[in-house]
């Protein structure tokens, strides 16, 4: 009884002093501290906008066409959008407040599908070994030469009913875990030989209780390393496909809107409003998920951090 | 020393054999894949688009009947699945990928044919490009005594390898196309000139291939740098370099004979793994620069719904990306004689 009560205060203290740690951590290591910023100022717009603005229009023909930022709408009487609006009447605006969530949803789906996935794999190809480890290994390797997203396009030019956001995400996991289940992988090998796994099995732990309290513990950095790094690999995928007109046509996903100004060919007629949102947003989404994947990286292993 | 370079000799075929069944393995789980994946989804995209044709009795109702026979003994869908998946290995080992849909009778080899040049030169060009000058940039950041201020330089480049090629594609198009109109805004050649062995010709699709080109090379010098850049990291403390300190060598020499030597290693075997990326990468560059190759063929035959070309064209691609990757592989016991000795 004592002991469980001793337990949970210092499991407390240890937790507020880890986050102390880690907040005294992000000073030094600015990567993370950027990535992080640029993600929450997404997330805070898309906050805000739900709350005060009319996210309605993102649909079509909700407001007048090809309109300039805060163009006077003659058809509706109205005194303009501060994004302008697209050749078939939707609100910028709204799109990307909507589009913002959809998208980040797409590679949350399938970041967390691969990455649970691919650390199943590769604890099961490190601690078995042998044929099991062999088979995994290959196809791994296979997955790695064969682009997923040539996979993806074959899957979704034959569901020809289209697909809804979130079996987007699940068509795009097929092929995420490929890369953490390589990655987590030689990381769980590297650990097995080292010093405190060894003689936690020598003290006769069993093989469960290594792998969950020994070394997943370690690996809590790598594999959220990782995550990080296939939920942005998975929103490129995404996008990727949407953007060949692959995707939901119903929704206002960032991929979607690149693809509408590829299909009316928004550069030609200048309409910078209109493809400007969505190359800012995807590229602060990758650039933040790309920021904190290095921080993640530097954090877990400190050679990296002699250097900028 | 007969018997040494015999010995060297086998276990440098062994790494190719084994090197070459890995090889055979992708193409075999590729095709069997691509094989799987209409039948597991249970519609028929052929069929499909077929009915749809004859529905709206469009402008290729002429060829419709006789497309049809051809497609029905072609692929003898009455048959097992086992023959069906045969006859479909048979296809692939000759190549033949069948009629293009929406351009029938012309063949999905001829249609590749037409386009695949300008995605090869295209790339080969931007590919070596961006591994060549990312990984000077990243040689140089990781080397200790570089000059501080190339840490602010090559900063915002490196961030760029986290943008996909066509977001900058997009931005370059607008910046340098539209609004300063120093390069043309689409595709490969002039629309009045036809492709001609000439210098003007050349000169032409140089002036093209830029603004494409220029956005998958900066948007790719960052993964080179940042691979580096962590290699030059790690041999800093190896004791060969102790060792060149120790002997008094110039800086240049350590530089280049030592750490770069070391650390371009796994530089090429990620070059390997990047391929596919830098092709499927360059897919919607393509599209967006309506640039002749294979990018925008797939592009096409997607919105013409022309499942034989995505097909044939996906068998290609993963075809050649093997091949590329098999012959880095071999390549690379040249690099790093290390490798020929270990088995595997």
């Amino acid at each position: 009884m004592t002991s469980s009560v001793y337990q949970e205060i210092s499991l407390k203290e240890r937790s507020k002093k880890r986050l102390f740690n880690f907040l005294r951590y992000v000073r030094r290591n600015p990567s993370l501290g950027v990535g992080i910023s640029l993600l929450l100022a997404l997330l805070l717009f898309v906050v805000i906008g739900y709350a005060v603005y009319e996210t309605e229009r993102f649909r079509p023909l909700k407001a007048g066409t090809d309109l300039a930022p805060f163009e006077y709408d003659s058809k509706k009487g109205k005194n303009g959008y501060p994004l302008g609006t697209d050749r078939q009447g939707r609100d910028v605006m709204a799109v990307m407040i909507v589009g913002v969530p959809l998208t980040i949803q797409i590679g949350l789906i399938a970041g967390i599908i691969g990455i649970a996935v691919g650390t199943i794999l590769a604890f099961v190809a490190a601690y078995f070994g042998g044929w099991v480890d062999n088979i995994i290994r290959t196809v791994v390797d296979v997955g790695l030469t064969i682009p997923g997203i040539l996979i993806l396009i074959l899957i979704a030019v034959n569901l020809q009913s289209g697909l809804s956001v979130v079996q987007m995400g699940l068509a795009v996991s097929a092929v995420a875990w490929v890369w953490p289940a390589r990655t987590i992988r030689s990381q769980v090998l590297v650990m097995r030989e080292q010093l405190y796994v060894e003689i936690a099995r020598l003290s006769g732990t069993g093989a469960t209780s290594i792998m969950f309290k020994e070394m997943l513990p370690n690996l809590a950095p790598y594999i959220g390393a990782s995550f990080v790094g296939s939920v942005a690999s998975a929103i490129l995928a995404s996008v990727g496909l949407e953007a060949l007109g692959l995707g939901p046509f119903d929704s206002p996903t960032l991929g979607m809107t690149i693809y509408w100004n590829i299909q009316f060919s928004s550069i030609l007629h200048g309409m910078w409003w209109w493809f400007g949102p969505p190359i800012l947003v995807l590229a602060m989404i990758f650039v933040g998920l790309f920021l904190i994947t290095a921080g993640l990286d530097e954090w877990s292993n400190p050679r990296l951090r002699k250097r900028v | 020393m007969k018997s040494v370079t015999k010995y060297l000799g086998n276990i440098f075929q062994y790494y190719i054999v084994r090197r070459f069944l890995f090889f055979v393995l992708i193409i075999w789980l590729a095709s069997t894949t691509i094989f799987l994946i209409p039948r597991l989804s249970g519609q028929d995209p052929v069929k499909e688009k077929l009915l749809l044709e004859a529905q709206r009795g469009g402008h290729m109702q002429a060829g419709l009947e006789e497309m049809a026979k051809a497609y029905q003994k072609k692929f003898g869908l009455d048959k097992p699945l086992y023959v069906q998946y045969v006859n479909y290995m048979k296809d692939l080992v000759r190549f033949d990928f069948g009629p293009s849909i929406a351009y029938f009778p012309k063949s999905v080899n001829s249609l590749i044919g037409d386009s695949v040049i300008w995605t090869l030169g295209l790339l080969s060009v931007v590919t070596f490009l961006a591994f060549f000058l990312g990984t000077l940039a990243g040689a140089l950041l990781g080397w200790p005594r570089s000059p501080g201020f190339l840490q602010y330089v090559f900063m915002p480049i490196l961030t760029l390898a986290a943008i996909p090629y066509y977001l900058l594609a997009l931005v370059l198009i607008y910046i340098f196309a539209f609004n300063l109109e120093w390069f043309p805004l689409f595709g490969g050649y002039a629309v009045a000139n036809l492709p001609e062995w000439s210098f003007t010709f050349a000169i032409e699709v140089i002036h093209h291939a830029i603004l494409p080109g220029a956005s998958i090379v900066l948007a790719s010098l960052g993964f080179w740098a940042l691979g580096m850049r962590g290699m030059m990291i790690t041999t800093q403390g190896e004791d060969f370099m102790i060792q060149a300190e120790a002997k008094g060598l110039k800086g240049i020499r350590m530089f280049f004979n030592y750490a770069v030597r070391n650390a371009i290693l796994p530089q090429t075997t990620a070059l390997a793994l990047s391929l596919g990326t830098v092709f499927t990468g360059s897919v919607l560059v393509e599209v967006i620069f309506r640039y002749p190759g294979l990018g925008n063929t797939l592009y096409q035959a997607i919105r013409l719904n022309d499942f034989f070309v995505i097909r044939g064209l996906i068998f290609i691609v993963i075809v050649s990306l093997g091949l590329a990757t098999f012959l880095i592989d071999i390549a690379y016991p040249l690099l790093d004689p290390r490798v020929s000795y270990k088995k595997g």
